[in-house]
């Protein structure tokens, strides 16, 4: 029988290494899988490369992994946003590591990593300083810059239906990266706000089929980042 | 007074202009800032859809205060609501819109574009800034038109339309029409046109706040 559903949030990260590359969900607070993240964070491994499309808010979720220095490097494409504070520090101090990449080539290439196509060219970035030291090459009068595939050992992902296989539905803009990060990770780990019974979710409406997905866990009730900001809350709590 | 004296179109006239321009059944994406200004302007007879890079085709108003919704998001992470037929989907196919051709009109903001249709608009290279590109490199490269919207110089007066950027570039020969507070200028092979002049502004004016070469049609 398979049964990729699991009971603790603890359970679900305990296999992530030191020196892991993990994907994490998200378009700023929207999709991002902050239980999955805590427990990452209470599991304690070192020495991540992160590939996120931003780098976390205020001291919760993604940026307290990043301020418990759990992080070596990220890759993402907007590093900076209103409350982004902790990765900002370190990276003016040189103790972070950052490859910036292009929104949509960063979205690709997690795709491709995921599709079994290990490089693409893209007309995005062509002529910047986001190229320099790339490839190009000229297709049909056109530039293009050859960018690789990204995998990940692991991708920590949020939804909102999953069941026992690993079927998943998303909840409006909080799709974004979750579905290509299940495609490009060894082994993809999802929290769902509601997992159900094998058959309640119709073949016709599945995002994410279950074959991308590792590990389900139900958080019922997820924290609110935005929330916890306001509160001026700090992970792990004191 | 310096207020009495002062020409050319304020923000939300700006945002009508090229609302103006927006044909009816257009797919559209409206960067972070001042392009937002131009969903509140579309002609109610004209049908626009409007995508936004984090996963949304058919964006609506703003909800009510109370109403919002964390995953309901713009890509200024602000919240929004969705219309009548509209779309959810994830990243990858979101830029597949973008860079495939599929968005008609995009409307960003700048910090200089040059006279062949250059545009610097994420980075002013200080060594000490973070550089965030998000989805403007992607933008630039696939969408069918490439609007700007932006005031004509910087608050210190230097022109943002220049022969040359000198800030680190978003892309390059991108740029298809300029919208400013003082004018709408097309940038076409043969250089930058000027298409209209904001009620009291006269061309050799303009053209002492540009760097770059202006051509009257």
């Amino acid at each position: 029988m398979i049964n990729k559903v699991v009971q603790t949030a603890s359970e679900a990260v305990a296999d992530v290494f030191d020196g892991a590359t993990v994907m994490i969900s998200g378009f700023g607070e929207a999709g991002s899988p902050i239980e999955l993240i805590h427990a990452l964070i209470d599991h304690g491994a070192k020495n991540l490369t992160i590939v996120s499309n931003n780098t976390g808010n205020g001291h919760v979720g993604l940026a307290a992994l990043i301020g418990n220095r759990q992080v070596r490097k990220m890759i993402c494409s907007f590093p900076r946003t209103a409350h982004s504070v902790v990765f900002p520090e370190l990276y003016k101090k040189g103790e972070i590591e950052l490859e910036l990449v292009p929104q949509g080539t960063l979205a690709e290439r997690i795709r491709s990593g995921g599709a079994g196509i290990p490089a693409f060219y893209t007309p995005t970035s062509v002529n910047t300083p986001l190229a320099e030291g790339k490839e190009t090459k000229e297709i049909d009068g056109n530039l293009y810059v050859l960018e690789y595939g990204l995998k990940a050992d692991f991708s920590l992902v949020k939804c909102r239906t999953a069941d026992r296989h690993g079927n998943l539905l998303y909840n409006k803009t909080a799709r974004n990266f979750g579905p290509i990060m299940c495609m490009a990770a060894k082994a993809a780990i999802v929290q769902a706000k509601e997992v159900v019974d094998l058959g309640m979710i119709d073949p016709e409406t599945v995002v994410t089929p279950g074959i991308f997905v590792n590990k389900v866990i139900e958080i019922a009730n997820p924290l609110s980042e935005n929330q916890l900001i306001k509160e001026e809350r700090r992970y792990p709590w004191r | 007074m310096e207020v009495a004296t002062k020409k050319g179109w304020n923000r939300e006239e700006m945002a009508q202009n090229i609302a103006h321009d927006i044909p009816d059944g257009s797919y559209v994406n409206l960067g972070i800032g001042m392009p937002e200004l131009v969903a509140n302007y579309i002609p109610a007879n004209r049908e626009v859809v409007f995508h936004t890079e984090n996963g949304l085709l058919g964006i609506g108003p703003s909800p009510a205060e109370g109403q919002e919704d964390d995953e309901m998001i713009n890509a200024g992470k602000k919240p929004v609501t969705a219309n009548k037929g509209a779309a959810f989907f994830h990243h990858a196919d979101s830029f597949a819109m973008i860079r495939g051709g599929h968005i008609d009109i995009c409307v960003l903001g700048a910090f200089q574009i040059s006279e062949n249709g250059d545009l610097a608009n994420w980075s002013t290279g200080e060594p000490k800034a973070i550089p965030a590109v998000g989805g403007a490199m992607d933008l630039v490269q696939g969408v069918k038109h490439v609007i700007i919207i932006t005031k004509h110089t910087t608050k210190d007066g230097t022109p943002k339309i220049v022969k040359e950027c000198s800030y680190p570039l978003t892309g390059t020969k991108v740029v298809d029409r300029i919208y400013t507070d003082l004018a709408i200028i097309d940038v076409t092979d043969k250089g930058l046109f000027v298409k209209e002049m904001a009620p009291g502004v006269d061309f050799e004016a303009l053209q002492r706040k540009t760097d770059a070469h202006l051509n009257q049609y």
